[in-house]
């Protein structure tokens, strides 16, 4: 399940839904990650785009992944503005054992940030600047420049 | 005719092009001076899929997208 937000995710609604979900699917481990929004180098917020059709592949991918693990995968989040102290990234993993799921969300986390197709960008100064140095080129990015 | 998009950050209106493999993409692009820079750091897509190489097969109404470097969370 994947499902993205104009704004900050409700972290709060998320994950006692998703809770609910799978409260009768027999997993032993829900392990939520929770990205919020933190004050450094006088920003007021961080902005971010998407491009959707190739975050629902990569998306699909990771939840076939989870499948053959015996896990379920889910994934919020933001598009657009979302101020400080507020959250723009909700993942969880439920499976039947802590190990299983401890870590694929490492791994999930790591690969989301390598390869999910969302730019970000520092709010600052009534400026929306890309956050090129903290940004990572996707594996086998260059072909054209070749 | 092939469409080309910028995603994210590239500040740039889509192209159409005469490309039948992506090296005539690459050609088009490196000779693009807003454009050139990104070249080396950006991901192709060919209608949504990833792609890696060169020799990739264009046909009229293909989509090529560019995606720079990426950090979502």
């Amino acid at each position: 399940m994947l499902e993205l937000y104009e704004g900050p995710v409700p972290v709060e609604e998320i994950l006692v839904r998703w809770y609910k979900e799978e409260a009768s699917s027999n997993y032993g481990a829900y392990i939520p990650f929770i990205g919020t929004i933190r004050e450094e180098d006088e920003i007021s917020g961080l902005s971010f785009d998407i491009y959707e059709p190739i975050l629902e592949s990569w998306f699909n991918a990771w939840q076939e992944k989870a499948k053959v693990a015996g896990a379920v995968l889910k994934m919020a989040h933001s598009k657009g503005d979302v101020p400080l102290h507020t959250s723009s990234y909700v993942a969880a993993v439920f499976s039947p054992k802590r190990k299983v799921a401890l870590k694929m969300i490492n791994d999930f986390v790591e690969d989301f940030k390598a390869s999910a197709p969302i730019w970000k960008y520092d709010l600052k100064d009534g400026k929306r600047l890309y956050a090129r140095d903290r940004s990572t080129p996707i594996s086998g990015s260059g072909l054209l420049g070749e | 005719m092939v469409r080309v998009e910028f995603l994210g950050p590239i500040q740039k209106e889509a192209l159409e092009l005469e490309a039948a493999t992506l090296h005539d993409v690459a050609a088009a692009l490196q000779n693009d001076a807003e454009v050139k820079d990104w070249l080396e750091s950006c991901a192709v897509a060919v209608n949504d899929t990833l792609v890696k190489s060169l020799d990739t097969v264009l046909k009229s109404g293909d989509k090529v997208s560019l995606l720079p470097p990426v950090c979502g969370g």
